[in-house]
């Protein structure tokens, strides 16, 4: 069977990405994970890689080129595929690419607005099926949009649902006390609103942690526990970091503190630079975060501890961590006992889900089914 | 994100401030929109529409139509802001500031360094700047250079609907006068804003695109014209970093000087005339504090020293184009001494 590469959509906001570089040569085999090109968007480079094992028949995109989103960019074929059947396959795909486009706009992916108590959350919903769905929370200061490159990979028969925690992105700007049990109303408040009562649970750093206090206090509804660079298992955090982040209202600050989250600081666009400062700017946001910052991680060591709340969970654990993490320190993985369960990956800092989308996907896939 | 128009911006950053703080009051020619008409108060919105509104939801005690005299409505907004209200005054037409100049430039932007940081006078002063209407050399100029000039005096040049919202609210928040100038032409232009109330730092200028071979730095319409010659260079192989300051006063030195440390090269395109004006400010900032990097003259793209003209064969010659300014960027780009 001749099957197409086709531009993939990362995030609400692209409709078109650039072809930086073919890491595969054409007549060249792969197996499903291998890396096949890596792709820029206004808002940050990704390396796409395969579902399937396969033979790279054609490049139809040169590098260089940018299409936008569902556009054909290389063709897969049996090695014995002969050229004119490629050729008519690249062909009709033309013909037919503006539908597919046309397609995906007639049914746009909007986050909804969901009632958790007195606050208004913004979820992110993707997929359908009958596997136990998959509930995402983003870390401090983070969005929805942190899932971008998660969510499209994880949802093949099964809902996700990437909640956007208050204080946080477009949801309502009021948290509180900004501590961990008030966060866990919000999301267990939320999670009845969207009718869930059972799903695997992936956080990342604050996120992480509050998947624990999720897990501690509804062992019923949470199946999995997968855990990115969590916080709570240990007093250590970058406090200079937080600071930093908190307090940054313009552009170099922004930047800067967003590059200590990364291993590879070119990772860090201009877009995503003016995509926090637009959430900083927005009136509510900085007593938010300031709020959070002193509930958490006041005079730069974390408070909350949840190392016995996750020893007491009886759910299977996986934890995932970047070895250059500049945020929390990867140490803390130790902590958790089933060491088959804890993935430290080279070259990655606080973002394994953005740094290494293609791995992260990968691990969590493979802990879930 | 909803989009939004640059009126609609300007209306909810208005309607924000006025329900987060009752301080604030908006007066000028005409405020309520419609007063006297047969449609009554509000049916105009304003004769820039972006009062809309205002009347019914804050009364006549808030929203204050004048008399036609832009020295009585500048001289009660200085001095309501010196004595506790915050004002949003309305100057129709920024070439009208002749008639009002003393209560700008010698009374609201000296009131804080006259008695002693004593006083607060936030005050803002909305007005039209810009050409292409046809509206011949009285109703056309672009003079925010002219209030960049004085010290006391913050100035705001928006090109946008996001920035138009954030910076209003800003300068509706700030202590200090400011004029904020809003081109006649682009009330229309669209741009995602969102619903709640954000504000944009002054002297934070805007990168609007990245480039490493030449800065161009431009403010309010050509932002957009620049971005247009930009599009075309690239594919000439010329990439352009655009620099839209957002605010004249204060200026953000760093960003442009950044931007020419590394490009080498600078054109400033400017749609006011060119003596003593923003281009002018801007290439002399680079000759003063980045000529190290320099390596090639300062190229300015601006209207010609002459008034408006009211013919619109000429005022199309008049203002800068992408055409000018792709030509501008070329020279600087293929020069060598």
């Amino acid at each position: 069977m001749i099957t197409a590469v086709t531009m993939p959509k990362w995030g609400l906001t692209m409709t078109e990405g650039k072809v930086v570089q073919w890491l595969k040569s054409p007549g060249a085999s792969f197996a499903p994970g291998e890396e096949l090109l890596e792709i820029e968007t206004s808002k940050i480079t990704n390396v796409m890689e395969a579902d399937a094992a396969g033979t790279l028949t054609r490049i139809v995109a040169p590098e260089g080129s940018t299409l936008p989103i569902g556009a054909l960019l290389a063709v897969i074929a049996p090695p014995d595929t002969p050229p004119a059947e490629v050729d008519a396959f690249v062909a009709q795909f033309v013909v037919a690419e503006p539908q597919a486009v046309a397609a995906d706009d007639a049914a746009p992916l909007v986050p909804r607005e969901v009632q958790a108590a007195d606050l208004t959350l913004r979820c992110l919903e993707m997929g359908s099926g009958d596997a136990v769905p998959v509930l995402l929370l983003h870390g401090f200061g983070a969005d929805l949009n942190s899932w971008m490159f998660n969510q499209p990979a994880l949802c093949e028969g099964r809902r996700t649902l990437a909640l956007e925690l208050p204080g946080h992105g477009l949801s309502s700007k009021d948290v509180g006390a900004g501590d961990v049990a008030g966060f866990t109303d919000a999301i267990e408040a939320a999670l009845a609103a969207l009718a869930v009562d059972r799903l695997h649970v992936v956080g990342h750093s604050m996120g992480g942690a509050l998947a624990i206090s999720l897990a501690a206090r509804r062992p019923d509804a949470v199946a999995t526990l997968s855990l990115l660079a969590p916080a709570g298992l240990g007093p250590e955090i970058n406090g200079t970091f937080i600071d930093a982040f908190v307090r940054a209202s313009r552009r170099k600050e922004a930047a800067d503190a967003l590059q200590s989250l990364v291993h590879d600081p070119s990772l860090i666009s201009r877009a995503m630079v003016e995509e926090l400062l637009r959430y900083k700017r927005l009136d509510g946001v900085a007593q938010a975060l300031q709020t959070v910052a002193r509930a958490w991680f006041p005079q730069g060591r974390q408070t909350v501890d949840l190392v016995a709340a996750l020893r007491a969970v009886a759910v299977p654990v996986q934890v995932i961590w970047g070895r250059d993490d500049r945020i929390i320190p990867v140490a803390h993985a130790d902590i958790v006992a089933d060491s088959e369960q804890v993935h430290v990956l080279d070259d990655v800092g606080h973002l394994p889900h953005m740094e290494k989308a293609g791995e992260v996907n990968r691990l969590i896939r493979a802990f879930i089914s | 994100m909803p989009v939004k128009t640059i009126r609609q911006a300007l209306q909810e950053a208005l309607i924000h401030e006025m329900r987060r703080d009752p301080r604030v009051v908006v007066i000028g020619e005409d405020v309520s929109g419609g007063a006297g008409t047969e449609g009554g108060r509000d049916a105009a919105g304003g004769v820039l529409g972006v009062t809309k509104g205002l009347i019914k939801e804050f009364g006549e005690n808030r929203v204050i139509d004048t008399p036609i005299t832009e020295s009585a409505i500048m001289g009660a907004a200085a001095g309501a802001a010196v004595t506790g209200l915050r004002p949003v005054a309305e100057l129709m037409f920024s070439d009208f500031l002749g008639v009002c100049f003393d209560q700008i430039f010698n009374q609201a932007a000296k009131f804080r360094y006259m008695f002693g940081g004593k006083a607060r006078t936030p005050l803002v002063i909305r007005t039209m700047v810009g050409a292409g209407r046809s509206a011949a050399a009285q109703h056309s100029q672009s003079p925010y250079h002219i209030f960049t000039s004085v010290p006391g005096l913050k100035v705001v040049v928006p090109s946008n609907a996001y920035d138009a919202k954030g910076l209003l609210i800003q300068a509706i928040r700030d202590d200090d006068p400011v004029v904020f100038c809003e081109h006649k032409l682009m009330y229309d232009l669209r741009a995602e804003v969102p619903d709640e109330a954000y504000t944009i730092p002054f002297g934070e200028a805007n990168v609007v695109r990245d480039g490493d071979d030449v800065t161009v730095v431009a403010l309010a319409r050509m932002v957009h014209y620049t971005m247009e010659a930009a599009e075309k260079l690239a594919a000439e192989g010329i990439e352009c970093e655009v620099i839209d300051p957002r605010t004249t006063s204060p200026l953000d030195e760093d960003t442009i000087l950044e931007s020419v440390e590394r490009t080498g090269r600078l054109v400033v395109v400017d749609e006011a005339t060119p003596r003593c004006s923003m281009a002018t400010d801007i290439a002399a900032l680079v000759a003063d504090k980045g000529f190290a990097a320099l390596k090639a003259p300062v190229k300015r793209v601006t209207a010609p020293h002459t008034p408006v003209p009211f013919a619109p064969s000429l005022e199309k010659l008049y203002i800068p184009d992408p055409e000018r300014i792709a030509a501008a960027v070329r020279e600087v780009r293929g020069y060598a001494r």
